[in-house]
């Protein structure tokens, strides 16, 4: 069986899939199914408060929220650290999605940059090592960088997940040889996080080595997500098995499929 | 008293528990986390955690994100 473990746990799927910018939660239920995914992300917010009721007083129950619509015993929950902008907030904001969601695994983002939301890779190391001596299996969202993958696995997490364009984008993977680099370089696993626009990306990323992939928009924007679910499904899948297999070298000139002798009347 | 809980300025009366804080609140203590002063707050110890004049609490709860 071709499983995918983290932190010594392990999973069938190796796609991982988020939570975020669905038009409805049905949609995004039946999404997730099409997937197949075991893990899915989900963001850590304050809660709305409402204007404090003095004793006595009742209200109407609050809002649903979006644990009525994931199945816990069938999905991990990866709770993010997304819109944080230093390795103190992401800290904060790890700790409380560990008591919220009861696991001590965490996407750790540290954004630097409002436009690009690249990651300020500084901040993200130093919250990777203060999260890492506090038990938690750190899996850190960071530029396509084989140095800093390489300096984020010596600090100890789990795995590393570089990005293969801005989150949202939709650029598919703009620098595959990096990826390629990091996954010579890697001894944890190598997951590609985000800018995957369709099936065709997130099977290259698999191609190149990639252990996992994860993705949100690509899903969630399309125009049928149930469907875009199952396509990627199935590219994670096709991709892993190519890579594998062990696709044949690349050459300049052709290669004759059928036979240079017996041709007929010659 | 007036505590900043999530980034707002609120009155309340009197020094109360996170328990009771969030029945106030009628927020469900199951589905939510809960910071004092900067410092995560186990949900076993809700009960018995005193918010006073002056704290910075943050209640916060998972919402879709990738």
């Amino acid at each position: 069986m071709d499983t995918l473990t983290i932190a010594g746990k392990s999973f069938t799927s190796r796609l991982v899939v988020g939570t975020g910018k669905y038009s409805s939660p049905s949609i995004m239920v039946k999404a997730h199914e099409a997937s197949g995914a075991e893990m899915v992300t989900v963001a850590v917010r304050r809660v709305k408060i409402p204007s404090p009721r003095g004793a006595g007083e009742s209200r109407a129950r609050q809002e649903e929220s979006l644990l009525d619509y994931i199945d816990t015993s069938k999905y991990f929950l990866l709770p993010n650290t997304a819109g944080c902008y230093t390795a103190d907030e992401a800290v904060r904001t790890a700790r409380l999605g560990r008591e919220a969601g009861l696991s001590n695994w965490v996407k750790l983002e540290v954004i630097g940059d409002e436009r690009t939301l690249f990651p300020d890779t500084e901040q993200l190391l130093a919250a990777t090592r203060t999260l890492v001596r506090e038990g938690f299996v750190v899996l850190p969202y960071t530029t396509d960088d084989p140095v800093v993958c390489r300096k984020l696995e010596d600090a100890g997490a789990a795995a590393v997940m570089p990005l293969g364009a801005p989150i949202g984008s939709g650029l598919g993977i703009q620098n595959a040889n990096n990826l390629r680099i990091i996954r010579e370089f890697a001894r944890v696993p190598l997951i590609v996080d985000a800018g995957v626009g369709t099936a065709s990306d997130a099977a290259l990323a698999m191609e190149l080595g990639a252990d996992a992939v994860l993705m949100n928009t690509a899903i969630a924007g399309a125009q049928d997500p149930v469907a875009m679910a199952e396509a990627m499904k199935l590219a994670v899948r096709a991709g892993r098995l190519a890579y594998l297999a062990g696709r044949i070298p690349r050459q300049m000139y052709a290669s004759a499929s059928s036979p240079l002798e017996g041709f007929v009347g010659r | 008293m007036i505590v900043l809980l999530n980034g707002e300025r609120v009155e309340l009366d009197g020094p109360m528990t996170v328990s009771d804080l969030l029945s106030r609140l009628d927020i469900d203590a199951r589905t939510v986390a809960v910071e004092h002063n900067i410092v995560v707050v186990k949900r076993t110890a809700f009960g018995e955690t005193l918010v006073r004049e002056g704290d910075q609490i943050e209640i916060v709860n998972f919402v879709g994100g990738g």
